[in-house]
Formats: C-alpha cells, structure tokens, sequence
C-alpha cells in the first residue's frame, strides 16, 4: 500500500492512464460494434491486434527496411513511415476482421445457430491464429524499431507530455469522433444503428444486411488496428499472446462502458486505463487485474447496463 | 447433407432406449460401465492399440485430461447447458478444490476423503458469494464477471505465501489406500475408475434432478426468464442452486487432481482451460449430458494423441473447432429436437 504516490505522481498517472486506456477503447470497439449489431462476444478480436502488432513490424522493418537498430528517423520521413506503418497495420486487421466474420460467423448465423456455437467457433479462429504466430515468431518476443524519437514537449506538474504519449491520446480522440459522426450522420451508419436495433425490420426494409454486418467487423477492426499500431509505438515490442490480455482488459472496458454502444466504449476504456495506473501504482502491479475486476463487479451491481449503458442508449450502434 | 443435418443421433438413441424393457437397460448400462472401466488396459490389447498416446501413457491421459474434463464439462453443463448461465470461469472452482487439498494436507496432514467435503464445501461457498451479486445481472455482463473471479482466483493464488506463489504447493499425498485399492504411481487406472465413479455419480445425480423441480425450473429459465419468473419460479435461488452445483462438481474434480499430480501451481488454472471446458460442452451439444461427454473425451484426448506433431497440434485443434462448429452448431450430439424447436419460437 503506498497512498503518497497519488499526490506527488498524480498528473503523471492519469497522463499514462488516458494514453493506456484510449489504446483499450479503440479496441473495445471491435467487441462493441460487433455485439451491437449480433449479441455476440467477438471473441477473436484480441488475435485481430495481435496480428496488427505484428503488421506494424513487418512494415517497419521489412517492407520500409528500418532494422530493429534502426536510428529513430526524422522530419518528413518520419511521418510517411509512421503513416504507412499505421495505415498498413489498419488494413490488415480490418481484412482480417472480416475474413474472421466469413469463416467463423456468416454460416452459423445463417443456420440460426446459438450464440455460444458463434463463440466456440471464434475460439477456434483464436487458437488458430495464436498458434501459428507461436510457430512463426517460435514463441519470441518481438522488438520493434524505435522510429519515433521520444522527445518530450515539456513537463507540467510532474506529468511527462512525450511525443507517444501524447499519440495514443490524440489519435483514439479524432478516431472517436470521426467514428461517431459516421454511425450518426451517414447512410452506413444509419444502417448499422437499424440493423442493430432489428435485424427483422432492417431487412424488410431492403438494408443488405450481410453487407452491413461487414462493414461493421470493418470499422471494428480499423480501429483495433489503430490500436495495434498506438500498442507497438508506445510499448515498442509484442509477442504472439499479447492479444489475450489486452482482448480481455478492453471486453472488460466494453462491458464498463456499456456494451453495444461506441461513447460507453470510449468512457469504458479511459476508466479503466485510469483505474490500473492507479491501481497498480497504490496496490503494486501484481493486483492491478484483481482491483480492475473487482471495481468492475461493483459498477456492474449498482449500474447493471454499465457505466453509459443507460444515458446514451438511443445511440448505440 | 440434409440427411446430416436432420440426423439426430441423440433422438434415435432415446428412441431405442424408450423401447428396451428395464432388465435390458440395466444389462446394457452395466455393459458399458464394465467396458469404459476396462478402457486402460486397451493400449495392450492389439486390436485398440492405436488409442495409446504417445509421451504421457494412455491410462494417465485417461484421468487427465479426459476423465477431469468430462466431469468438470458435466458441471459445468448444468451451469451454461442446463440453465443458460454463460461462466466463463469455471475453472476457479476446480482450482479452489485443488488447493483446498493441497493446503489441508500438507499444512494439517489431511487426507483426501476428509479433504474432498471441505473442498467442495469451499467451492460451494465461493460459488455463493460470486452468484448471489452476479447472477441478478443480464446474461452477458456475468460472462464477464465469472471471467474476472477466475483471474482473481488464479492472481490471489499467484501472490498469496499461502499457496506457494508461482510455484505452487508439492508434495500432496495421494489418497490412501480405500476397498482395496490402493493410489499412487503405480496403479494410474485406480485413479481413472475413482473418475468413472464420481462421473457416474454426477450423471445419476443430474439425470435425478432434470426430472424434478429443479431440473424443470432450469429449463424454464433457460427459455424465457421472464416467463419462468411470471410463472412463480424463483429465478434467482434456481439459478444459484445450478452455480453452486456446478462448482460443488468442480470443486470435487480440483480435490482428485490435485492429490493425482501432487504438485500444483497457478498457472494449471488459467483462462484457457475455462474456455477449454466451455468448448467441450458446446462442442458436444450443449445440456445433453452425453453429448458433453463425448464433446469432452475427444476434445481432451485429441490434443495428447497427436502430441508427435509438436507444433501444430493446437492449430490443428483450432480448426477441428471452427470445421466442427460449421457443420454442427448445436454440437455434435444435441438436445432434443423438440426443446429446440421451442428455443428458437422464443428467440
């Protein structure tokens, strides 16, 4: 126990924390958006970001030659690296989300299957691709390139504004909003929001619904590759099981948010980002995931549909 | 296809079962009882050998994975398959009875019949505690909450001197010597019938409890809460009577395992093994009894027969699940037919 570190290091926890937990709620849109249109856990969304992680490094070091000794580049090349580092790892976890959609989803949704019978099958995709990472990367971490260098706008009360900090915080920001507007204002979006409200009504009203049910595993996995991308910047390494933690704390940030609705996964991933600098900082980081899960049983007592389940429920996706 | 499709084998096995006379059934019951308890020694039978595992030997594979997981997969069948409570930290339980054991006796010099009440007891409690809050929530959000009790399970486990840390307790006994038989290294295939025997009790108790009050209310929760509510079923103690079954089970097949392998340690209790056991009572047709067994013993045998290809045996696993889950969704033996016809109307 040691309660002095929330007065002298308390700007700088919650500056990690937002940065920590944006990087959750980017992820936790893959499970929201999906459990908003289906009902159904995404349960390989967690192996989406792995292999987002692992495209950031393959464009970094492979297609863009940058070493893991790689000197951290500067002015103009620097950001089309960082660009297309980003943009590639956006691709591929999106392909993937849908490819995920296809193989595990489409032809038990088609039979009417249970929900459960989509969640087995989505661990089934998980294993699958956990393992053969596993076989690829034969069970090493990864380093990846320092491209970025960490310099720091200043610091004001003790908390560190460095460049990747400031990254994974003002990325998740634009992306929300953007996000936000297209669910709320587009023709696509206005079809998610019908699909996800009936699947009956969508359809007779001439809405494509396996289409739509794409484009949602789509924007899903843009943004958990985005994600991957802030994840790899920031921390600088993976390793073929990083998914699994990182898939249940943003379920969890999901869950607090407020599932099946894209504000409850923006709040829902900041809390708990918050919630484990604090934690961890206080208790030691070993019960960092105990005091996370039992703060989440408790807001899920008083406040059952979670934390924004309620108060944003006309917009859910 | 469509031939495979509306074949049930569930269906037609009940159908030959309804036709048999009492003194036949008790025959054919007592028939493959006899056979599955002869299953150990068919490695050095010629015509079975091809069953034997290679690296850990058949009659070790036999108590676990298999026989722990098609009990725990029982358990864990009332919870999700009998009353539609999603748990996504089953293993918790299990892993509460196996230090239960562990601690008892090697701290008070227990020994394995008087640890095994206490352990189900404790799972029992425990299975209070975590259901009283989490069961009055939506279906969903108690996925999440038995998730987070069974990473809380195994972190407490992890950093608590009590239980060893990360290396766990050693030095468990096994059980003593009880009717004859006596448990150690030597004698794997005692441990394999003590299974069978809790399996077989485990299967009588719940086949007991389908048929009465409970096992009906379950059902009625499972199709409609509301409805089973309205109709003066009190949802909330039925359902915590499916939980804490279902962790009294888990709690008794952590107390077995933990005095077969004699050394425990966190990281046997993790995440996946829960989702494990999730998988082999889907996989197998959820809330049909024989289905999760099946769904158990291929899915916990698989993975230690083609063990000689090292590398690939989990992916080879990963796809057994998605073609599997593709072609039966409901399992590959599913409940009755008539039960889900009903399912769908309320969907």
């Amino acid at each position: 126990m040691n309660f002095s570190v929330v007065t002298t290091q308390f700007w700088s926890l919650v500056l990690q924390g937002l940065a920590l937990g944006l990087i959750y709620s980017l992820v936790a849109l893959g499970y929201t958006m999906v459990y908003g249109v289906l009902r159904l856990i995404n349960f390989a969304n967690s192996e989406v970001f792995m292999l987002g992680t692992f495209a950031v490094l393959w464009v970094e070091i492979e297609l863009l030659d940058h070493p893991v000794t790689a000197k951290p580049l500067a002015g103009f090349e620097m950001v089309y690296t960082l660009v297309i580092a980003l943009v590639g790892s956006m691709i591929a976890c999106a392909l993937l989300a849908v490819l995920v959609e296809l193989v595990a989803y489409r032809r038990l949704r088609a039979r009417g299957a249970a929900p459960l019978s989509s969640l087995i099958s989505a661990i089934g995709v998980s294993i699958f691709l956990m393992e053969t990472m596993r076989m690829f990367t034969e069970s090493r971490p990864q380093t990846a390139p320092r491209l970025l260098d960490k310099w720091s706008f200043g610091e004001i009360a003790g908390a560190n504004f460095r460049i990747d900090t400031m990254l994974a915080i003002v990325s998740p920001i634009i992306i929300f909003v953007i996000l936000d507007q297209f669910v709320n204002r587009s023709r696509l979006g206005k079809a998610i929001r019908a699909v996800s409200l009936s699947e009956e009504n969508a359809k007779l009203m001439g809405i494509n619904i396996n289409r739509v049910i794409s484009l949602t595993f789509l924007i899903g996995g843009l943004t958990t590759g985005a994600a991957a991308f802030l994840y790899t910047t920031v921390y600088e390494n993976t390793v073929f099981n990083v998914g699994f933690n990182m898939g249940i704390a943003a379920f969890t940030a999901a869950v607090l948010g407020g599932i099946g609705n894209i504000r409850g996964a923006f709040y829902g991933g900041l809390a708990l980002g918050m919630m484990e600098q604090f934690a961890s900082a206080i208790l030691g980081s070993q019960w960092k995931a105990v005091t996370v899960f039992v703060v989440l049983v408790l807001i899920l007592l008083f406040k059952p549909n979670g934390l924004f389940g309620e108060a944003v429920q006309k917009t859910r996706t | 296809m469509s031939a495979l499709k509306d074949f049930n084998l569930r269906d037609k096995g009940a159908e030959i079962w309804s036709g048999w006379s009492r003194p036949v059934r008790t025959a054919f019951v007592i028939t493959v009882v006899v056979l599955v308890g002869l299953l150990p020694f068919a490695p050095s039978w010629g015509p079975t050998s091809f069953l034997n595992t290679p690296i850990t030997s058949f009659e070790n594979v036999l108590v676990y994975p298999v026989g722990m997981f098609v009990l725990m997969a029982l358990g864990l069948n009332i919870v999700v398959g009998k009353s539609g409570l999603l748990d996504l930290g089953y293993i918790a339980f299990f892993a509460i009875g196996a230090y239960t054991q562990a601690i008892l006796s090697t701290l008070y010099g227990w020994n394995t019949w008087q640890a095994l009440p206490v352990g189900m007891g404790m799972a029992m409690i425990s299975g209070v505690i975590l259901g009283l809050p989490a069961l009055r929530v939506r279906g969903d959000y108690l996925a999440i909450i038995t998730l987070g009790f069974g990473e809380i399970i195994r972190i407490v486990a992890l950093n608590l001197t009590t239980t060893g840390g990360p290396n766990g307790i050693a030095g468990i006994p096994n059980p003593p010597t009880i009717f004859g038989f006596e448990f150690n290294l030597m004698y794997p295939e005692h441990f394999f019938w003590l299974v069978l025997f809790m399996i077989l009790l485990t299967i009588w108790m719940i086949r007991r409890f389908t048929v009465r009050r409970p096992g009906r209310a379950w059902e009625a929760i499972r199709q409609d809460e509301d409805v089973a509510a309205l109709m003066g079923v009190n949802t909330l103690v039925y359902k915590l009577w499916s939980f804490v079954i279902g962790a009294a089970i888990g709690g008794a097949a952590g107390v077995i395992y933990a005095s077969k392998v004699m050394v425990i340690s966190p990281d046997m209790f993790k995440f996946e093994v829960s989702i494990l056991i999730l998988a082999c009572v889907v996989f197998g047709g959820m809330g049909n009894i024989w289905g999760v067994i099946l769904g158990a013993s291929i899915l916990a045998y698989l993975p230690e027969r083609i063990r000689f290809i090292a590398d690939e045996r989990q992916i080879i696993f990963g796809l057994v699940l998605i073609i599997m889950m593709n072609l039966r969704p409901d399992g590959l033996l599913p409940r009755k037919k008539r039960e889900k016809i009903e399912e769908k109307r309320t969907m």
